[in-house]
């Protein structure tokens, strides 16, 4: 073997080359290290992760994309049943088909899309621990994916609302269609930040993956979804429903689409605030999780 | 120019369960902390042997790790299981973080650690290609542009609208292969994907390799077990043993270091010289053991149609008409080959006192690729043993790469310990 050689550790060449690196692995990310211009290079994969959910969730099944009208469709019917027949609930004068149809709509999309990115990290480990992009890029492109889905369901609520009007019934559309995107991408931002921060808590401990399941079962009870806010009389409840950042978001989705439900723009406003802080607060934790997680997953 | 500096890279793992069951550890050691004690659990700074039981849970899989890289050089990088390969190579794609230190890099980076990331059983091979190029850096226009090639050298165009879970697995490598090797990033990790896949997909494999550092320019690291791949391939070599690293200028110099590390033989048995109180006696002293080609380079990697020339030098102090020197040829695997004494020969060679230097010639197209181990004999031939392979006897490891003289119809290499020319006549 004789000559081998050891490069000596202690006294690496002196570089005397340029100094500008495209890239710098280092420990310890700073504050905030998400790189948003990195996410948007990414796009493309993000679409393509949407794809990915599109054509994979349905194969092999017979009745396909139709599992989109029928989940939503069944689940009104069953509170149709319990709330309005034997419960006897308000509908805020809608009638019942309608009105829970409407709030299992976006309340459909607020659940998936925390359920699915409160995921992000453990179910895509296999990926994660192969290749690096921007983790960002998959709770975002769930988001997306679920915008699609929610799209589906959207159309078969207004299906409904042209029956019943074909019908008779008279059915105000609210006149302010403009704000569901507003109401949709705070929903969305709801979603992503309360669900990428279970995702970062999730790598350690899975207790968490457990919490969420149930927690968003419970949290629809605590968001005028099966019942209006007008039903509630008690000022207490009242401001304890008010709390729920959720809550005018729901209201006013109603209020937008069908005329009923409540508009407050100071609620909005506090939801506003509440889903920004906790945005930002998801992607410092997402960011810090986000270098190291293969480790503990 | 330098296309990645790594400094000071070292990487703490904690060993055993992490997860729920951890619950306790981190309340104890928030309890610790808060009463100004230290850590219980960070008793660091072992080195990471894997055969070896530690007192602290916690091991650095990589320690204070240095090395650059230039533009075009493929990198070899080899080391035992555990030794740290993965791990750097993992810093190096992003999936994970150092403990300490930094690397810079000039470039993309495209990674392959496996085969086929976010490949999905159910998309066709076609959308497979792109959701895999865009996992790896690519965007949808740089995809399409180079669909063609990618799909001419996977030479799977058959099977583009399948479903990736119909396909076999070597199907399945061919395509993940292709889509990697058409990235268009300066720099290409590439992590022991060529065990699988045929030998003429590896060697396809070998050569895009080769061609993209070579002809484009771009930079290759690599990490293989496979050391013909590593010999033929990389033009600098990186030995990773316990988490710490070594450097070759020269590859084939130190795949011999790494043989004699890392073969796995019997390492309490002297190697290489005689030393001094085994094998005493009365007749000879061994100077001089060590093998060489026909021009008399020293080397340990022979091909396998060149002549193994093992050199012995030795003074006889004591002659006796039996008296006699020879090799014991063994396999990694411990299985004798073949035992040969001087003694055989017509007209031995006479062993009289004073200085001898014997050149031992083991014929070329005799030995089959692997690692083999060369023992010394000596002996009063059916009297008395002064060296005994598998007992007191200096040995030598050496390897032997394939050297395609016969027609490459075997997939990987023909089977058994010889290749010796076999005729067929009808």
């Amino acid at each position: 073997m004789g000559k081998k050689q050891f490069l000596n550790k202690k006294n690496p060449p002196i570089s005397t080359e340029q100094e500008d690196w495209d890239l710098i692995i280092k420990p310890k990310s700073d504050l905030f290290e998400i790189n948003l211009s990195e996410v948007w290079k990414y796009r493309d994969l993000m679409w393509m992760f949407v794809k990915r959910d599109f054509a994979a969730q349905y194969k092999q099944t017979v009745l396909g994309p139709l599992w989109h009208f029928i989940q939503p469709l069944f689940t009104t019917l069953i509170f149709v049943v319990v709330f309005s027949r034997i419960a006897a609930l308000s509908t805020d004068g809608l009638p019942p088909l309608i009105f829970y149809l409407s709030g299992i709509t976006i309340w459909n999309y607020f659940s998936s899309c925390l359920i699915a990115t409160s995921n992000t990290f453990v179910s895509n480990a296999y990926i994660f621990g192969k290749v690096y992009f921007p983790r960002l890029v998959m709770p975002l492109s769930v988001v997306l994916s679920n915008i699609v889905k929610f799209g589906i369901q959207l159309l078969l609520l207004i299906a409904v609302m042209i029956w019943y009007a074909v019908n008779g019934t008279e059915i105000h559309t609210g006149n302010s269609f403009f704000f569901i995107p507003l109401i949709l991408l705070m929903m969305a931002g709801m979603g992503l930040g309360l669900g990428i921060i279970i995702s970062s808590l999730t790598t350690k401990y899975r207790d968490f993956a457990v919490l969420v399941t149930f927690g968003v079962q419970l949290l629809m009870y605590a968001t005028p979804v099966v019942f209006p806010m007008s039903a509630v009389k008690s000022p207490d409840l009242k401001l304890w429903l008010s709390i729920n950042p959720l809550t005018p978001l729901v209201e006013a989705f109603r209020y937008g689409l069908l005329g009923a439900g409540s508009f407050d723009a100071m609620q909005l406003l506090y939801s506003g605030i509440f889903i920004l802080l906790l945005l930002i607060f998801g992607l410092f934790l997402f960011g810090k999780v986000e270098k190291t997680f293969m480790d503990t997953v | 120019m330098r296309v990645i500096k790594a400094e000071n890279i070292s990487k703490l793992y904690r060993l055993g369960q992490v997860g729920t069951g951890s619950m306790f550890h981190d309340v104890n050691r928030w309890w610790h902390t808060m009463r100004g004690k230290e850590d219980p659990y960070l008793r660091v700074g072992e080195v990471n042997d894997r055969t070896q039981k530690g007192s602290s849970d916690y091991v650095w899989a990589l320690k204070d790790i240095d090395f650059e890289v230039e533009q075009g050089e493929v990198l070899g990088i080899i080391g035992r299981n555990g030794a740290g390969k993965s791990t750097l190579l993992k810093i190096l794609s992003r999936t994970t973080s150092p403990t300490t230190g930094t690397i810079k890099v000039k470039g993309r980076i495209a990674s392959l650690l496996e085969v086929g990331t976010g490949f999905h059983p159910e998309l066709s091979g076609r959308d497979n290609i792109f959701m895999n190029g865009t996992i790896l850096g690519m965007t949808r226009a740089e995809i399409k542009s180079r669909f063609d090639e990618i799909v001419d050298f996977a030479g799977i165009e058959r099977y583009l609208d399948t479903p990736v879970k119909r396909y076999s697995s070597g199907m399945y490598l061919r395509l993940a292969f292709a889509v990697a090797a058409h990235l268009e990033s300066e720099i290409l990790i590439v992590d022991e994907v060529l065990a699988v896949g045929d030998y003429e997909f590896q060697k396809k494999c070998l050569g895009k390799m080769k061609d993209v550092s070579e002809s484009q320019g771009r930079t290759v690291l690599f990490v293989s077990h496979n050391m013909q791949s590593v010999a033929s391939l990389s033009s600098r070599l990186l030995i990773m043993n316990n988490g710490l690293v070594r450097q070759f200028r020269d590859p084939l110099e130190g795949i011999e270091f790494y043989n004699h590390e890392n073969t796995g033989f019997d390492k309490n048995r002297f190697s290489g010289k005689a030393e001094k109180g085994v094998g005493d006696n009365n007749y000879l002293i061994v100077n001089e053991y060590y093998l060489c080609d026909e021009t008399g380079n020293r080397k340990t990697g022979f091909s396998n149609n060149e002549t193994i020339v093992v050199n012995l030098n030795f003074e006889v102090k004591n002659t006796d008409p039996l008296l006699t020197v020879g090799i014991g040829l063994y396999t990694a695997d411990g299985v004798n080959l073949f035992w040969s004494i001087h003694l055989e020969e017509d007209n031995p060679v006479s062993l009289h006192k004073g200085s001898h230097n014997i050149k031992i010639l083991v014929r070329d197209l005799l030995l089959n690729e692997g690692n083999y181990k060369i023992e010394l004999i000596v002996a009063v031939h059916n009297k008395q043993w002064i060296y005994r392979p598998e007992f007191n006897a200096p040995y030598l490891i050496f390897s032997i790469f394939r050297q395609p003289g016969l027609r490459d119809i075997w997939s990987s290499k023909r089977q058994g310990s010889l290749v010796p020319y076999v005729k067929y006549i009808k």
